[in-house]
């Protein structure tokens, strides 16, 4: 099947397996191997792009359904050579070991910092109706759909903490 | 011996491939594409024990893109070795359910992928026997344990001291099969050119890897090639060739095509190790004053019918505490079961669960803190060998430990601190871990703009090798970081032993500080005037390792945790987790704080979580994605922190470091165990700790 697959920005036409994920279309087509595969089955976040700025496991996105989308993956995030503010605190903070759970984090942390922009509560947040408070136990609670397995967690936290200020 | 100058070593220098995995550029095994390339996909055993009667590989043949699929009526012959789990698809046996028997290759992953899951195997089923029990009738008394350990050792007479101790502690400690999990599963891409092979390889030692599969292929060394530069973790179960990285390289040869195969997460509970299940029986004679009079612990564990991978379950206990009485023991049962291998400090993180749990035990028998027990019982010399220990700085842990914890004035009652729904308790364990050093080798080159290049088939799986290293070369080439390119994670570079058993620093660092040596001198020699080419030095420590004086060398560590245990549900949090370490000199203060808090927040996960369950009806493991076993996430992690004290030794190697991969992970979820009976009262002897254990 043929679709317009727009990813950070570039347009890609392209023939897709109607069987095939976000996923395995980035990796073994567009050659954009950032999203990583961690378990194929959006158990572990490391997939994790942004489909039209929100969140999403590439693992469990069929590409036939991704037509006139905008997705950005861990290659887009940077402002032509100079990285995000959340890729420079990843490596400030060491938030990372073996770096591959980091695709996945740092497009989650992006899209769940633009969540509690728009005042999204979570299930830690103590008052639903007021705007949350990005503290450490929100981060940590909104981030743990991405595991990692060096355990990074705690300077991951500190990283999302500092940019998200 | 210390040689190496502080100057960048020692100083908290940023990864220097942080850029490349932050942005998504740094590639890992799986995302090579040679021209041509074709996907595997392996189908694996759906029966534990018996033999394949047939494969109908003519049926999948039909289907849109597939080119063959292998088993063994098809497969070529692999040159025999002694390794059992490497032979794929050279027998009609099935040893484990999950084994892989045959795979298919088609153009793209769908099509391998569909028809993996249609091809029919017709089994001749045999019973099978997976339940590992400690009165189990085929226990045996392996040759030795992992990787040379004397399987048994005993010094006086334990028996007699047991029974006329003061004091005794029984006790019968259980942990689950765990699986390594890396996030990174497992992964090839193999390509041949005529006789020679390219292997782009998740693995954690380039020329180990070589030099495994070049023979079963009947093919020399140097016709392999082995390329892994970045690795996404893995925690021994990429420490040597799985059975993918053969079916890879066979199915390239056998359709004349680059074959791509990863392993998917759910097959990683079969194919790629995991840590056995042990059970253990720790006994611990002490007098009235809590002084130990006879330590005896005994492990059971289990390995598969076709390999022995026996685990040093109870080597640290030889190590940690005086006593004029003792022994260790091991035995071992062969069972239907997948091969048990390396996992994050193997022997010692289990043997201490159980070690420092006791230790709580006597600790309460006799009333007397904690961590007080433990000083109170600290040897002079290795209790077991009598040789002088190169340096031991338990004791510094433990009060450095007990002050930033704030662990004095602690009540010692149990299930008495309540905080809303929460009880809350603290417990303390040790932790321990060998300093090991292996021979490699290194070349050093100088080029003429002032830059130098090193080289060494070092891996780095996330550990900060490449960091570490190219500090370490800046100050022995007297010169700055950014001035030293170090290149590993290939084969084609001097070989070097795996990033295993926390040695990497060790055995690399001094490879590299020789080549650097040697090279600084020859370029002092000739006044810095440089040849058009630059110049070059080699070094190969194999002689300066085999010639170090015997000494037992060991790092050291104390574990504090702070749990609260929910009297409703049973759920057990841990608040708090502080580590104190004595583990040499810290090459890089920011890698390794990450090294120990990832090794303790395996161990808080070891603790609460981990459990591959064996179904006994189909006889594997049950549990087979991250779904179900459950890792720690990041909620689970709250307050972390590890620290070490100064800890100058001259006997290691020329940095003076000992090694930080594992030691985080052991005594971590003693500690946990520790605590939760301190705050409930009830002692979790079995892990995971999880809260059917605790509502009664
Ligand atoms: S690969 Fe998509 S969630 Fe794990
Ligand atoms: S950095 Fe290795 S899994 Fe997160």
């Amino acid at each position: 099947m043929d679709v317009q697959l727009s990813v950070n920005q570039d347009q890609h036409p392209i023939t897709v397996d109607t069987r095939e994920t976000l996923l395995d279309t980035l990796r073994e087509q567009l050659d954009l191997t950032g999203a990583k595969k961690g378990c194929d089955h959006g158990q572990c976040g490391a997939c994790t792009v942004l489909v039209d700025g929100r969140r999403v496991k590439s693992c469990l996105a069929l590409t036939v359904t991704m037509d006139d989308r905008e997705i950005t993956t861990v290659e887009g995030l940077a402002d032509g050579d100079t990285p995000h503010p959340l890729q420079a605190g990843f490596i400030e903070h060491d938030a990372f070991q073996c770096g591959y759970c980091t695709p996945g984090q740092l497009c989650s942390s992006v899209g769940m910092l633009a969540e509690f922009a728009a005042g999204w509560p979570s299930v830690v947040t103590p008052d639903v109706s007021a705007a949350p408070h990005l503290d450490e136990g929100e981060i940590r609670e909104r981030m743990s759909g991405n595991l990692c397995r060096c355990g990074a967690y705690v300077n991951i936290v500190a990283a999302i903490g500092q940019a998200g200020r | 011996m210390t040689t190496v100058d502080m100057r960048y070593t020692g100083s908290a220098l940023d990864r220097v491939e942080g850029l490349e995995k932050v942005t998504g550029r740094a590639r890992y095994a799986f995302e090579n594409f040679p021209a041509d390339l074709v996907y595997a996909v392996p189908v694996q055993a759906a029966i534990a024990r018996g033999e394949i009667r047939a494969v109908d590989v003519d049926a999948v043949l039909e289907h849109p893109g597939v080119i063959a699929a292998i088993w063994y009526g098809n497969a070529p012959r692999l040159v025999p070795s002694d390794n059992a789990d490497l032979a794929v698809f050279q027998s009609r046996r099935v040893a484990y359910r999950g084994q892989y028997i045959a795979v298919v290759v088609a153009e793209t992953y769908e099509e391998a992928k569909e028809a993996a899951r249609l091809l029919r195997v017709e089994y001749a089923a045999e019973d099978h026997d997976v339940r590992l029990r400690a009165d189990h009738p085929n226990m045996y008394r392996p040759e030795k344990v992992n990787p040379n350990y004397p399987t048994d050792t005993e010094h006086g007479d334990p028996d007699t001291a047991l029974t006329v101790a003061p004091v005794l502690v029984d006790a019968t400690y259980s942990t689950p099969a765990e699986h390594n999990n890396p996030m990174e599963p497992h992964a090839t891409v193999a390509e041949w050119d005529g006789d020679a092979l390219t292997l782009y390889d998740s693995t954690q030692g380039a020329s180990g890897v070589r030099d495994t599969v070049a023979p079963l292929f009947g093919v020399p060394p140097a016709n392999v090639r082995v390329i892994s530069p970045h690795v996404g973790g893995g925690f021994g179960s990429k420490g040597g060739p799985s059975p993918y990285v053969i079916i890879a390289a066979l199915a390239a040869r056998h359709v004349g095509r680059p074959v791509k195969l990863a392993v998917t997460r759910q097959q990683m509970f079969a194919v790629t190790g995991y840590r056995t299940p042990t059970i253990q029986r720790v006994r611990l004679g002490a007098n009235a004053d809590g002084r130990l009079t006879a330590i005896v612990h005994d492990a059971f564990e289990q390995s598969s019918t076709i390999t022995e991978f026996a685990e040093q379950t109870t080597t640290p206990t030889r190590i940690m505490y005086a006593a004029p009485h003792r022994r260790t023991t091991h035995r071992l049962v062969r069972l239907d079961v997948p091969t048990p291998s390396w996992m994050r400090a193997p022997g010692e993180c289990p043997g201490m669960f159980a070690l420092e749990s006791a230790m709580d035990e006597l600790a309460i028998a006799c009333q007397i803190d904690p961590v007080e027990l433990r000083i109170r019982n600290e040897p002079d010399a290795d209790p077991e060998s009598g040789l002088p220990f190169s340096s031991r700085n338990l004791v510094a842990c433990l009060r450095e430990g007990a002050r930033r914890f704030g662990w004095a004035d602690r009540d010692p009652a149990p299930g008495v601190r309540r905080r809303d729904r929460l009880l809350i308790g603290t417990g303390v364990a040790a932790s321990t871990y060998p300093v090991y050093r292996r021979p490699s080798q290194a070349t050093a080159q100088a080029h003429r703009d002032g830059r130098f290049t090193v080289r060494i088939a070092a891996a780095d799986i996330g550990t900060g090798a490449r960091t570490v290293l190219t500090q370490i070369a800046a100050d022995t080439l007297r010169t700055s970081p950014d001035q030293v390119l170090v290149e590993i994670g290939d084969s084609a570079l001097p070989a070097a032993s795996l990033a295993g058993g926390s040695m990497g620093t060790a055995s690399w660092g001094t490879a590299v500080v020789r080549a650097c040596e040697a090279l600084v001198e020859g370029l002092d020699r000739r006044d810095g005037d440089l040849p058009a080419a630059g110049m070059e030095s080699s070094a190969d420590t194999t002689e300066e390792i085999g010639a170090q004086r015997r000494l037992s060398r060991h790092a050291f560590g104390a574990q504090f945790a702070e749990v609260g245990v929910d009297t409703d549900t049973g759920e057990t949090r841990v608040l708090r987790l502080l580590g104190v370490f004595a583990a040499g000199r810290i090459i890089n203060p920011k890698t390794a704080r990450s090294q120990f808090i990832g090794g303790m927040t395996m161990g808080l996960s070891m603790a609460l979580f981990e459990e591959s369950i064996m179904d006994l009806e189909f006889g594997d493991y049950l549990n087979r994605d991250l779904a179900q076993y459950h890792v720690a996430a990041c909620a689970d992690v709250r307050d972390i922190e590890a620290l070490w004290v100064e800890e100058d030794d001259p006997h290691l190697n020329p940095m003076g470091t000992k090694g930080i991969g594992e030691i985080g992970i052991v005594g971590t979820a003693a500690a946990v165990a520790n605590a939760v009976h301190h705050a409930t009262g009830v002692r979790i002897r079995d892990l995971p700790i999880r809260l059917d254990k605790l509502m009664r």
